[in-house]
C-alpha cells in the first residue's frame, strides 16, 4: 500500500477528485496549506506598507491506495493538475504499513 | 485598574452630587416666578417677544442628521477601522470606539455641551448648561431655543445639543485609529476624557460659538456681540461642518499618540495587513452615507445652504475617490480598494469646512486635491513622520482637513463660483473677503487649532501614562487587545 501526497494548485483540486475517482480511489483527505517553492509570491500594498507574501496557498490532497493503483494514480493527478506554468505542486509517495477502518476493524486492502 | 474604577465611581457621584445642589439652588428662586402668573423672562438671553416657533421641517431635518452622525462611529468608522487592523485586535477597535462614543455622549450632557455652546470667554463657554438645565422647562412646558443661521429662525436647542454630541464623540473616536493595535484600553478613557475637556470642547467654542444672528439687531450692538463669540469666530474662520474641530483636533492628537505611544511591536519587520477589507468598505460607504448629515445637517436648517452643502459632499468624495484611485495606479501600480476607500474618506474630510461655504466649481477642486494630498500624506509624508499611525489619522484627517480649511478661504469668493459670507449679521448682507485675506484668517485658525490640540494631546497621554501606563505588556500585545484586554475573540473559525 502507498500513500499519495500531492499539492496542487487550489482550484485544480476538483479536477483532480474526479480524477482519482475515475481510476477506482475510494477516498481522499484534503487540506487548505501554504508553502513556498520555485513560484515567487507576491506583493501587497497597503496604503504605504508594501508586504512581500512569500508563501502561496495551496491545497495538500492524501490518498491511501493499493500498490497496483500508483501508476494510474500519479498520472492521474499530473495529469489534472497541470496547468503547464510555475506552482502546479508535486506528488510525494510513502510507503504505508497500516490502515484500519475504524467501525469494522477490518485492517489493510479490505479498509481502503 | 481597580483604582481607576473607584476613581470614576467617586468622580462620578460627586457629579452628580454637586448637580442636584446647584439645581436645587436654581430651583427655588424659579418658582415664586412661575407662580406670579405673569411670563417673567428668565432673565437669560431669550427674548420677551413671541418666540418664533421653529419650522418643523427643520426639526425633522436635524434629528435626521443627528441619527445619520451617529451612525458614521458605530458602525461606520468602527468598521472602517476594525477591518484595517489584525484579526486578532479587531474587537478592540470596535470596542474602542463604541464605548468612546457612550463616554463622550454622557461627558457631552454632563459639562461638555455648556463648556462648547454658552457664553464664557473667547476660549471657554460657561456653566449655564450642566446636566443640559435650562433646555427644558417640565413645569412650563417650554423648550429652550438655539439660533441658526437665519434670522427669527429658531431650532430646539436639545435638537442642537444632541446634533452637537454626535460631533463631540466622532472626533474623540478617530483619534483611536491612530493608536490601534497597541494602547490600554483604560489608558484610552483617561486620555478621552481629558482631551475632549480641553481640546474638544474649547477648539468648538472658538470656532463655532457665537450670538446667533437673532442677537444682531442693530449696528451699536455688532461690536458688543462679535466680543461674546469664540476666539476664531471673531477672527472670521469659516469651517461649516468642522474641518478645523474635528479634523485637525483629531488628527493631530493623533499624531501626537502615535508618538507618545510608540510604534506597535514589529512594525516595519513583520507584515501588518488589514484583515478584513470588505469591512473598511462597508465602513467608508456608511461614513459616506452618514456624512450627508453632517455636512448637510451644519446649515441647521432645511434651506439652500443644506442642498449646496448636500451636493459639495457628494461630489467632492466621488472627485476623491477617483484622484486617489487613479494617482494610486499611476505612481503604485494597482488600484486598490483600500484606496479607493481612503479616497472617499479623504474627500469628505476635505469637504467638511467647504461643505456650504464653497460652489460646485470648488466641491471638484476640493475633492481632487483631497484625493491626491492625502494618498501624498499616507506615503510621503508618513515616512517623514516616522511616526507608527496605525491607520493614518494624520495622514488623512489632519492634511486632508487643513487642506480643506485652507481651500474654503479660495473657493467661498463670489468671484470663483462661492456663496461668499454675511458681511453684516444686522441686515444679513452677503459679500466676499478678498481671497488672500480670508485664505490668511483661515490658516491662522488651522495653526491655532493644531497648536491648541497638540498641547492638550502631549498632557493627556502623559497623564494617562501617569495613572495606568499607556501599552500593555508585551505579551499580551502580541496575543492581541482583544483576548488581552477584553478576554475575547473575534473570530471563531
Amino acid at each position: 500500500m502507498k500513500l499519495v501526497t500531492a499539492i496542487i494548485k487550489p482550484f485544480k483540486l476538483d479536477e483532480v477528485r474526479e480524477a482519482l475517482s475515475a481510476i477506482g480511489v475510494q477516498g481522499i483527505t484534503v487540506t487548505e496549506v501554504k508553502g513556498f517553492g520555485r513560484q515567487k509570491g507576491h506583493t501587497e500594498l497597503y496604503r504605504g506598507a508594501e508586504y512581500v507574501v512569500d508563501f502561496l496557498p495551496k491545497v495538500k490532497v492524501e490518498a491511501a491506495i493499493k500498490t497496483e493503483l500508483l501508476e494510474q494514480a500519479i498520472e492521474a493527478i499530473e495529469k489534472s493538475a497541470n496547468t503547464g506554468k510555475i506552482g502546479d505542486g508535486k506528488i510525494f509517495v510513502f510507503d504505508l504499513e497500516k490502515v484500519i477502518r475504524i467501525r469494522t476493524g477490518e485492517t489493510d486492502a479490505a479498509a481502503l | 485598574m481597580k483604582k481607576l474604577c473607584a476613581f470614576l465611581a467617586v468622580a462620578l457621584s460627586l457629579a452628580f452630587a454637586g448637580s442636584t445642589l446647584a439645581q436645587d439652588k436654581k430651583a427655588a428662586p424659579d418658582k415664586p416666578a412661575a407662580e406670579a402668573a405673569k411670563p417673567a423672562p428668565e432673565a437669560k438671553k431669550e427674548e420677551a417677544k413671541p418666540a418664533p416657533a421653529p419650522n418643523k421641517g427643520d426639526v425633522a431635518w436635524m434629528l435626521t442628521s443627528t441619527a445619520l452622525v451617529l451612525m458614521m462611529s458605530v458602525p461606520a468608522l468602527a468598521l472602517f477601522y476594525g477591518g484595517m487592523v489584525r484579526s486578532k485586535n479587531a474587537l478592540s477597535m470596535l470596542m474602542q470606539v463604541f464605548v468612546v462614543f457612550s463616554l463622550v455622549t454622557v461627558l457631552w450632557c454632563v459639562y461638555g455641551y455648556s463648556l462648547a455652546f454658552t457664553e464664557g470667554n473667547a476660549y471657554f463657554g460657561g456653566f449655564d448648561r450642566l446636566f443640559l438645565g435650562g433646555t427644558f422647562d417640565a413645569m412650563k412646558g417650554d423648550f429652550a431655543m438655539a439660533a441658526t443661521f437665519s434670522k427669527n429662525t429658531p431650532l430646539y436647542e436639545l435638537v442642537f445639543v444632541a446634533f452637537q454630541a454626535t460631533f463631540a464623540a466622532i472626533t474623540c473616536c478617530l483619534i483611536l485609529g491612530a493608536v490601534a493595535e497597541r494602547i490600554k484600553f483604560s489608558a484610552v478613557l483617561i486620555f478621552m476624557v481629558l482631551w475632549f475637556t480641553f481640546s474638544y470642547t474649547p477648539i468648538a467654542h472658538m470656532v463655532w460659538f457665537w450670538m446667533g444672528p437673532d442677537a444682531y439687531t442693530d449696528p451699536k450692538v455688532v461690536d458688543a456681540m462679535n466680543a461674546k463669540a469664540g476666539l476664531i469666530w471673531q477672527w472670521g474662520a469659516l469651517d461649516f461642518a468642522g474641518g478645523t474641530v474635528v479634523h485637525i483636533n483629531s488628527g493631530v492628537a493623533g499624531l501626537v499618540g502615535a508618538y507618545l505611544v510608540g510604534k506597535r511591536i514589529g512594525y516595519g519587520k513583520e507584515a501588518m495587513t488589514p484583515h478584513n477589507l470588505t469591512m473598511t468598505m462597508l465602513g467608508a460607504s456608511l461614513l459616506w452615507f452618514g456624512w450627508f448629515g453632517f455636512n448637510a445637517g451644519s446649515a441647521l436648517e432645511a434651506n439652500g445652504s443644506a442642498a449646496l452643502a448636500f451636493m459639495n459632499t457628494f461630489l467632492a468624495t466621488a472627485c476623491a475617490v477617483l484622484a486617489w484611485t487613479f494617482g494610486e495606479w499611476l505612481f503604485k501600480g494597482k488600484p486598490s480598494m483600500l484606496g479607493a476607500a481612503s479616497g472617499a474618506v479623504a474627500g469628505l474630510v476635505a469637504i467638511t469646512p467647504a461643505a456650504g461655504n464653497v460652489g460646485i466649481g470648488g466641491a471638484f477642486v476640493i475633492g481632487i486635491a483631497g484625493g491626491l494630498v492625502c494618498l501624498w500624506g499616507v506615503n510621503q509624508l508618513k515616512r517623514w513622520l516616522h511616526a507608527d499611525d496605525a491607520l493614518d489619522v494624520f495622514g488623512i484627517h489632519a492634511v486632508g482637513g487643513a487642506l480643506g480649511a485652507l481651500l474654503t478661504g479660495i473657493f467661498n469668493s463670489q468671484s470663483l463660483g462661492g456663496p461668499g459670507l454675511v458681511t453684516d449679521w444686522v441686515t444679513g448682507k452677503v459679500g466676499s473677503n478678498p481671497i488672500w485675506d480670508q485664505f490668511l484668517i483661515q490658516a491662522q485658525g488651522v495653526g491655532m487649532t493644531i497648536v491648541w490640540t497638540a498641547v492638550v494631546a502631549f498632557i493627556a497621554f502623559k497623564i494617562a501614562d501617569l495613572i495606568v501606563g499607556l501599552r500593555p505588556a508585551e505579551e499580551e500585545e502580541r496575543e492581541g487587545l482583544d483576548i488581552a484586554e477584553h478576554g475575547e475573540t473575534a473570530y471563531h473559525m
